[in-house]
């Protein structure tokens, strides 16, 4: 299960604050408590809102690898922005995200293709987000091909479906948890599926609790990646018994601890 | 799935030293490194496997009880002393580490006391360079009282203890760490009763990195294969990023082998019980070394020829 830990984002006002004042203690220190806490990559935003993003996308990641070679996951609209943190990455990094789009499929997997990045792919186009799941596969269909195309290994690609506000489209929770298991199988092997988790509860009560419980059954149909909240607990002891009861990992008594133990990578 | 991992896995299991030189605060002249590979058993085409399985004799410090005839015939000139048992181990069987049972302590044999093993120890090391495995009775109150007394009369020396289990792990674990040993984490062919155990001895203190599981096992006929399963689901995690399975293997399959009939009495239509004996104890070990094995502690000089055999030829670099 691959876990991208979500807190370095200029949506937050701690990061958005640290970008503005190139206040780097902050950043490494998320980067850091968020590797211990089990994330196996870094997502890295820049937020909507700074002034030079190509800049900002920067000096976040070099700030980040002040504490570590971390993987990261550049995740940007922007092409642009993700390719000025491709260059500076010193681990295997991530691209977050590319849509079904042909001009977007055209600028980003060269990049991935260049810098052996993985790729996550998003289901929409330029025309949004399908309603009915037979056309997300389409598209995860065509990203798939043309990821291909340009030789990128299948190991690095990761589908999102597109989870929603189950406050706004409830229908869409269901639906979601079908197209995991759909695009499982439009390849062999077959790529790897991910989601952005906390979008589920975004606007609602009880978000923690939506999201553990939410994660846990994609789990059970075959999402093997998650953006998300690594500080959290019990999202994260979710996320080992899931792995366990899935016999993804062996079972022992201290199977939470066991989990921990395998996620943290910096002692 | 998990294959596709494993072609690439940049797992390791951990190395283990067993032995410490004299620069080392120990008296030994020789080491023995296992573990460290980041592939399956003798896989040295996907990946690399720098120290290939160790093979250690048995030897006791009294004469193995209700034993084979042939194990007397090899065996039965020096068995009343394990000193002289050592030496002629290292010397005429060409052993490389020694694993020595202190089976005077059982209290059904002679339940001698933990300070009368401690001195056997201290001789065996002072006969031999090589590094030793010292196992005690495998009675966990008895094994707890004798290894301790062991672990401070070899202080430095880097034994391997074994075997420590959930019921008294405790009570070795904090010796071992103290004076400077290694250990055996010892489980009822349970592999998640293994995992648990490395969890627990490594929540004591005692690093991982110094544990060599023993998942136990039965011998050849006697339920071999079900520690073969635990062996490579084990390995096959550890090489995924299970840290707390990634730890190499000891497999006492010689002691398993020699208490089979097959091994102890004349079978009629088996051939004679010399060859079959040491074949039976031969074909355990192999299965083991297959399972994953990293250290094999074996009785009979010819079994360690066997195996030592099939090992280089099984670690010859593969043309592709």
């Amino acid at each position: 299960m691959l876990l991208i830990g979500e807190k370095i984002n200029g949506m937050f006002k701690n990061v958005r604050e640290a970008v503005q004042n190139r206040d780097s203690r902050v950043i490494k220190d998320l980067a850091l408590r968020q590797m211990k806490a089990g994330a196996d990559y870094l997502d890295v935003n820049v937020g909507p809102s700074a002034p030079d993003p190509v800049t900002a996308m920067e000096w976040l990641v070099n700030a980040i690898q002040e504490a570590g070679d971390f993987p990261l996951a550049l995740d940007s609209p922007k092409p642009e922005v993700i390719k000025a943190g491709l260059k500076l990455c010193k681990a295997k990094p991530l691209i977050n995200s590319t849509t079904a789009e042909a001009a977007k499929l055209e600028t980003l997997l060269p990049l991935a293709e260049e810098y052996r990045a993985k790729i996550i792919g998003l289901a929409m186009d330029e025309k949004g987000i399908p309603a009915e799941i037979s056309a997300r596969l389409e598209l995860a269909l065509q990203i798939l091909a043309s990821a291909t195309e340009h030789d990128i290994p299948l190991d690095d690609i990761y589908i999102d479906p597109l989870i929603l506000p189950v406050g706004v489209a409830q229908d869409t929770a269901p639906k979601v948890l079908e197209a995991i298991g759909e695009i499982r199988k439009l390849s062999e092997p077959s790529p790897h599926l991910i989601l952005g988790l906390s979008n589920v509860s975004q606007r609602c009560l009880n978000r923690d609790l939506i999201n553990r419980t939410y994660l846990v059954m994609a789990m059970a149909v075959g999402l093997d990646a998650a953006i998300l909240d690594v500080f959290d607990d019990r999202l994260m002891e979710s996320v080992s018994t899931a792995q366990m009861l899935l016999n993804r990992d062996i079972y022992c008594e201290s199977f939470v601890e066991a989990f921990r133990r395998k996620k943290n990578k910096v002692y | 799935m998990m294959e596709r991992y494993l072609e690439s896995s940049n797992e390791n299991v951990n190395r283990v030293i067993i032995g410490a030189l004299q620069q080392e605060g120990g008296s030994r002249t020789s080491q023995v490194i296992i573990g460290g590979q980041n592939t399956l058993p003798f896989y040295l085409w996907s990946g690399s496997a720098p120290n290939p399985p160790a093979l250690a004799l048995e030897i006791a410090d009294r004469p193995w009880p209700e034993t084979s005839p042939e194990l007397e015939r090899v065996c039965g000139e020096v068995w009343q002393d394990p000193v002289s048992w050592a030496k002629k181990a290292v010397a005429e069987w060409g052993a490389q580490i020694l694993c020595l049972r202190l089976i005077s302590t059982h209290p059904d044999q002679l339940d001698a006391s933990p300070q009368e093993a401690a001195q056997t120890v201290k001789k065996v090391l002072a006969a031999v360079g090589v590094p030793l495995i010292v196992k005690g009775p495998g009675v966990p109150d008895k094994d707890a009282a004798v290894l301790a007394a062991v672990a401070e009369a070899a202080r430095g020396e880097n034994l391997l203890l074994g075997g420590a289990g959930q019921e008294n792990y405790r009570k070795i674990a904090e010796p071992a760490l103290k004076h400077g040993h290694c250990l055996i984490a010892e489980s009822p062919i349970d592999i998640n009763l293994a995992k648990q155990i490395n969890i627990l001895i490594s929540d004591t203190g005692f690093p991982l990195e110094r544990i060599v599981m023993d998942p136990t096992t039965g011998g050849l006929g006697y339920g071999l294969e079900y520690t073969y399963s635990i062996m490579e689901r084990a390995r096959l995690a550890a090489l995924s990023g299970d840290k707390t399975l990634a730890l190499p293997f000891i497999s006492f399959i010689g002691f398993e082998s020699w208490r089979s009939k097959e091994a102890k009495t004349q079978i009629p239509g088996l051939g004679d019980l010399s060859r079959l004996s040491v074949n039976w104890e031969t074909c355990g070990a192999t299965s083991m070394l297959l399972a994953g094995a990293d250290l094999l502690a074996l009785w009979h000089p010819q079994s360690l020829k066997n195996l030592q055999t099939t090992i280089d030829k099984f670690s010859a670099k593969p043309e592709l």
